[in-house]
């Protein structure tokens, strides 16, 4: 009986992980594929569609489009979510509280709603759809999140250290830039690269926002218009392949933080 | 007479609803090291904050070297604190830490790390110069924090409860250090505890706080041997309170009654107030060989055995809510049960008015 039951959880663990996973492999298997279709049978391994991918100067531009605006982007963010938490955690502020969850809100905002918001506001400011349009909506996106990794971390046990600064005669800038923020480091890295993920892959918001110039995955979009082909996979497999090194990144930035 | 070195002026300080510091007046000289002594809630700390600069008070001044420090940020001023989680740099090495306040004046960096060499020697941490501080144990981080603020050479230095997250053996030993430290360099150090044997052993100038006020301030040995108020008397060390009243004074002399009966003082006191009688524990004597003061008798409730001394604690029977605190010899028999008769010699007898 026991058996029984140890193996049901095995094949139950691996159904719950082939759900998750096989689309992503079958994804990368088939942008090895050697014909013209991503379909069985299997013919490749090959190299073909990447190159193919990386001779597309439209792909290649929307990539070099998508990593500018996910690093400028994840770099406002980053900044102006560090300058809050910061703000919030040390002075006391007439309904912080209030404020606190006014900045974190756009976390439960959808997407299409935020992209929806800024089309009719920059239309109506006169700001022309382009890839600085898509990187503001970005940083209304990652903002909150950058503010409250940021924030959860800058504990009580900090002030001392800042006052220490202060008392030793640094003036408010040196302290923000000499103490806080190397102790935050990690925290700070942590949201910067988990905002880079998520600009990154980011796709309704591009798509409402750009027009000629563009981010990557709405260049996907437009490539899988014209029907599916290995091509979209390679460039799949690419976008994939940067996603895991970002999160490995914020993944480690995040342990080296708990382990010290 | 040179003025004094720190100056505070009626100062009062109120968080919310609540006041914390209670027209507080203290002048602190050149080259002395006060400690501030008080329960928690005393105040001591909101008043060692206040003249770190990092609280402004209600009301009152302070003077740092004659000038009006009272708004000054810490940054400006000629202090610097020793925090009691110590609150060093967990990012820069021991040497970076100990050489920041020189950086932040615009010291080379040659000429800062061989002074912040100079000042972790002198804290015995001369080998710890390249380490990072979480690779130190709580001792010798303090040293660090200790070193970190003597080498910008402040006017004062303050201490907030510097001692607090040692363990005692540790404790005892920084103690020595710390005095040792304060005379080689000539410092004024202001040192807040709630430990009245570290106050003892490290003050020149105690401060007694209580409830946001000075109850009492002097040498600790006037403070112990003759505290100003009744809870200078009992925090400061322990001792026995017999209340009294005073009922006739002629020649100089006083008699106050007592619940365990009259007692005569060899001073000229206003007839009619209430007063307190405080014995320090090594001054009562039980048993029959007494001194010149009779105080009834006493039934023992507890021996505690301290090694170089044993506590007794004795209820007496003339006034059962009045318990006398004594300290025996360890070699004293003396079991709980035992009837004893209390006394004590007349001049070891504190008057409290308060």
């Amino acid at each position: 009986m026991r058996r029984i039951v140890r193996i049901a959880s095995w094949l139950y663990a691996l159904a719950v992980y082939g759900f998750i996973f096989l689309p992503v492999v079958v994804l990368v298997l088939f942008s090895l594929q050697a014909t013209s279709f991503p379909i069985p049978p299997f013919t490749g391994p090959s190299l073909r569609w990447y190159d193919a991918v990386l001779s597309d100067t439209r792909l290649t531009s929307a990539l070099v489009n998508s990593l500018l605006v996910a690093s400028i982007s994840s770099l406002a963010a980053v900044t102006l979510g560090f300058l809050s938490a910061w703000g919030f955690a040390r002075f006391v502020l007439p309904g912080s509280g209030l404020l606190r969850g006014l900045i974190t809100l756009p976390l439960t905002v959808s997407y299409l709603i935020i992209g929806m918001g800024l089309l009719v506001l920059f239309n109506w400011a006169g700001v022309p759809k382009s890839l600085l349009a898509a990187g503001i909506g970005h940083v209304v996106i990652n903002l909150p999140l950058c503010f409250a990794i940021i924030y959860s971390q800058m504990g009580d046990h900090q002030i001392n250290i800042e006052r220490a600064a202060r008392d030793l005669g640094a003036p408010e800038w040196k302290v923000l830039l000499l103490i806080t923020v190397p102790v935050m480091a990690p925290a700070i890295f942590a949201g910067f690269f988990l905002s880079m993920t998520f600009s990154w892959d980011e796709f309704v918001i591009s798509f409402l926002l750009t027009r000629f110039d563009t981010t990557l995955p709405v260049e996907i979009w437009n490539l899988l218009r014209s029907g599916l082909n290995p091509k979209t996979n390679a460039v799949g497999s690419l976008v994939f392949a940067v996603s895991i090194v970002l999160v490995v990144l914020f993944e480690l930035t995040l342990l080296r933080r708990r382990r010290a | 007479m040179t003025a004094p070195l720190v100056d505070i002026r009626a100062v009062w300080h109120r968080f919310g609803q609540q006041t914390v510091l209670k027209n507080v007046s203290l002048q602190i000289e050149p080259g002395s090291y006060t400690i501030l002594l008080g329960p928690s809630g005393s105040g001591k700390t909101t008043l060692l904050s206040i003249l770190g600069g990092f609280v402004t008070p209600s009301e009152g001044k302070v003077f740092i070297r004659g000038e009006d420090c009272t708004s000054v940020p810490p940054a400006k001023r000629p202090t610097t604190t020793v925090f009691q989680d110590y609150a060093l740099f967990p990012h820069m090495s021991v040497g970076s830490n100990v050489g920041f306040g020189l950086r932040m004046q615009g010291v080379d960096g040659s000429t800062r790390s061989a002074k912040a060499r100079e000042a972790l020697a002198l804290v015995g941490l001369a080998s710890a110069f390249d380490k990072k501080p979480h690779q130190l144990s709580g001792g010798q981080r303090q040293r660090v924090a200790l070193a970190r603020a003597l080498v910008i050479e402040p006017a004062v230095l303050l201490l907030d409860e510097p001692l607090g997250a040692l363990d005692l053996k540790l404790r005892r030993q920084m103690q020595d250090e710390l005095k040792a430290i304060q005379k080689r360099v000539g410092t004024a150090f202001i040192h807040v505890t709630h430990d009245q044997e570290e106050a003892m052993a490290l003050a020149d100038h105690c401060v007694v706080m209580n409830d946001g006020r000075i109850e009492d301030e002097g040498p600790p040995e006037r403070v112990y041997a003759r505290p100003a108020t009744r809870f200078s008397a009992t925090f400061m060390g322990e001792s026995t309170i017999l209340a009294g009243t005073v009922t006739e004074t002629k020649d100089r002399a006083s008699t106050v009654a007592t619940p365990v009966g009259p007692v005569c003082l060899p001073s000229a006191l206003p007839v009619g107030p209430a007063v307190g009688l405080a014995i320090r524990p090594e001054h009562l004597v039980l048993g029959a060989a007494g001194g010149g003061v009779r105080l009834g008798t006493a039934e023992v409730s507890d021996v505690v055995f301290q090694g170089s001394f044993k506590r007794v604690l004795a209820v007496s029977v003339e006034d059962p809510s009045l318990q006398f605190i004594a300290r025996l010899p360890a070699t004293a028999s003396v079991q709980p049960g035992d009837m004893v008769a209390v006394s004590c010699d007349t001049d070891q007898i504190i008057l409290l008015t308060d």
